[in-house]
């Protein structure tokens, strides 16, 4: 399909292709067993230019939005979602900056993103406040030129790996979600800390840890907007990163689709391919469809953040519940079709059905997420 | 440091397709793709100027479409590329080609080391590299491995032999040829790209570089292809297992056996 792409849009997405293939898919499943966070093909993304595809090019970035973001996400995922996490996850710690940040902050901070120098990382998930974001606990209090942070994140992605991280915390606890703000928080501040690196099913080559603040001073110039703007800060920032996990689980759909396909050419039972027989043709024919279907999705999305629309939620959240239920219905797909092959760790596919899981749950679960599109729904009707 | 890296185009196939009445490969049809060799020619180069300032020239003799490769490699980082392109230039064997390029290459000025690929993949005859320093009457090294230093009017550099290698010091300018142990090449890079897309391939004809046209092309090309083959390796190794001196027992006994020396 021919999605008219600019020729800047088509570079950016053949690079990440070919780093995704040349570099990526050959050590994927390594980087899958070992847990290892891929420093190496961070150096590749950066010396391609492609750490900074979303950001301004005054900031040494190269002037695209969420669509090039996406495409990357997209082509990188589809050798691996794990890997491809540390960039995608570094958007996400950088959105807050990029849309609330003052002149110095960007300044400050978005040069050595883009330059892929950096990494970043966002915290706003605590082991009581999930889905409740509003629950989090974290609080930070003015103390002369500084806040002092208290408290603990959880699950973070690039946790320990980024240099820059943008974190929710409460200011004023009378007022709620109200009294939230967000803060930029260095690595290396002192009382500033790790927790352990999570074991998980999937996207195990990105790093999931807490963050630990325990009277962690920051200087009073890392609050980004205003003191109360946290809480609009985290949902303006994952309104559009969202579309960046329904590419990462688009380029999963689409790695495993390729995997599928090109084994049931080569496998012979009842000496023939298992590609003649129907039911294993319209599998493939099923996850072809869907797999268009939320590219077509995704894509439009992300030119509808990038023209500037103020509503982007309820979008958002479509392209990301698609494309992640999407990628988990493929990859199981997919799985059965490799038969017992596609259970082994011999394959890609094993490791991609594990990986896709998680598009469905961070960001927003998809039942979150279903209830943003929901409850947008009935507002647009009760407003006409 | 001036650095010129010649270039070829190759098939992008690993079957090359033979013309059985001509004996030539066949090109049509088949995507055209930088030789492999000269990409590794190509980053060395580009790392040479990184350290030492200067600039890097790719030279290439083909067909104008050749001018949309070289472009290519602006985006790793080479800054000017030039294309000898001409009806002349057509049908050039290893001589032929050799003189052309070293013609096109005395036309650009001055310069401090050429950068060829080991050989190119279509025709396999790693000719052209020697033969354009036998041309510019300048010294060269082949299969470079690695460079140890270069500076003003020197280098040194490692020659991969069958077992090992060895330490050559030459005065610049100079010719040498590497292989793929020399360096992991770059991707490109975006802005590279966009570079590229803007830079214009610079295209020379016989006559812009003063070669006379009877030395270029079929006219200037001696070589007969009379059959193409791979040759066979026909070497049997058996390796003697022990100690130094169970090794040379055993090697005895065996040479004995084979008659190659007789017992006293
Ligand atoms: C690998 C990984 C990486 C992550 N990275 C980050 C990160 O970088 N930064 C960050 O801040 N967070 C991160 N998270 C946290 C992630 O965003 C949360 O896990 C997610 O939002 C869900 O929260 P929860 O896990 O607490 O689930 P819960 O909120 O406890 O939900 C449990 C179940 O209940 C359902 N549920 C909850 N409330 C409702 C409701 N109102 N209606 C219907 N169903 C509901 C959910 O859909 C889910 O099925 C990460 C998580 C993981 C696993």
């Amino acid at each position: 399909m021919n999605y008219f792409l600019t020729e800047e849009q088509q570079m950016i997405k053949e690079l990440a292709a070919r780093i995704a293939d040349e570099k990526i898919a050959p050590v994927a499943i390594e980087y899958d067993i070992e847990g290892k966070f891929p420093h190496d093909i961070i150096k590749y993304l950066a010396d391609s230019d492609l750490c900074g595809v979303y950001i301004e090019e005054k900031y040494g970035g190269l002037g695209g939005g969420v669509f090039e973001m996406a495409l990357v996400v997209e082509e990188l995922s589809r050798a691996c979602g794990g890997i491809a996490l540390a960039f995608a996850g570094t958007g996400l710690g950088t959105f807050p900056i990029i849309l609330f940040g003052s002149e110095e902050q960007k300044q400050k901070y978005l040069p050595d993103i883009a330059a892929g120098k950096k990494l970043a990382a966002f915290g706003l998930t605590e082991a009581n406040a999930g889905s409740d974001a509003a629950g989090i606990q974290t609080t930070a209090v003015l103390d002369g030129d500084h806040y002092v942070l208290n408290g603990t994140k959880q699950w973070i992605t690039n946790g320990g790996e980024a240099d820059v991280y943008t974190v929710i915390a409460c200011t004023n606890r009378e007022k709620g979600a109200r009294g939230f703000s967000a803060f930029i928080v260095e690595k290396g501040t002192p009382g500033f800390s790790f927790g352990k690196k999570e074991d998980k099913m999937g996207i195990r080559a990105s790093s999931t840890r807490e963050l630990i603040f325990e009277n962690c001073r920051i200087p009073k110039e890392n609050l980004l907007a205003r003191e109360g703007m946290g809480f609009i800060v985290a949902m303006k920032t994952l309104d559009r990163t969202r579309p960046g996990v329904a590419a990462q689980a688009l380029g999963i759909a689409t790695g495993a689709l390729n995997a599928a396909l090109k084994y049931s050419r080569e496998r012979i039972q009842f000496n023939q391919p298992i590609s003649s027989f129907q039911a294993v043709q319209h599998m493939l024919a099923d996850m072809a469809i869907q797999i268009e279907a939320a590219r077509a999705l995704v894509y439009q999305t992300c030119r509808h953040i990038d023209s500037g629309a103020k509503n982007i939620s309820k979008e958002s959240a479509m392209a990301k519940v698609f494309a992640s239920d999407t990628a988990m219905k493929v990859t199981i797909d997919a799985v059965q079709i490799l038969g017992g092959y596609g259970y082994m760790k011999e394959y890609p596919v094993e490791k991609m059905m594990r990986d896709a899981k998680i598009t469905q749950i961070y960001e927003g679960t998809n039942q979150i997420q279903r209830n943003v599109i929901a409850l947008e729904l009935i507002k647009e009707l009760s407003s006409k | 440091m001036n650095i010129i890296v010649c270039v070829k185009q190759v098939p992008g196939t690993n079957e090359v397709k033979i013309n059985k009445e001509t004996n030539t490969i066949i090109r049509e049809g088949v995507e055209a793709i930088i030789n492999p060799f000269d990409e590794y020619a190509i980053e060395e180069g580009v790392r040479i100027k990184e350290k030492t300032g200067g600039k890097v020239t790719v030279i290439s003799m083909g067909i104008p479409k050749v001018a949309d490769l070289l472009k290519e490699t602006i985006a790793v980082g080479v800054d000017e590329a030039v294309l000898l392109s001409d009806r002349a230039f057509a049908g050039a064997d290893t001589l032929a080609t050799s003189y052309a390029l070293s013609m096109g290459i005395k036309a650009l000025g001055e310069y401090d080391l050429i950068i060829c690929g080991k050989q190119a993949t279509d025709g396999d005859t790693a000719q052209v590299g020697p033969s354009l320093a036998e041309k510019l009457n300048i010294p060269h090294t082949t299969y470079v491995r690695k460079i140890e230093e270069i500076k003003d009017g020197y280098i040194r550099c490692q020659r991969l032999t069958d077992d090992g290698y060895e330490v050559i010091e030459m005065p610049l300018p100079a010719v040498i040829t590497v292989v793929k142990e020399i360096n992991e090449p770059r991707l490109p890079s975006i802005k590279g790209k966009l570079k590229a897309k803007k830079t214009e391939v610079k295209i020379l004809t016989a006559d812009d570089i003063g070669a006379d046209k009877d030395r270029c092309g079929l006219k200037g090309s001696p070589t007969q292809v009379i059959k193409t083959f791979v040759p066979e390796h026909n070497v049997v190794a058996e390796m003697i297992e022990g100690t130094a001196e169970e090794q040379a027992k055993k090697l005895a006994q065996k040479l004995l056996s084979m008659q190659f020396m007789k017992a006293r």
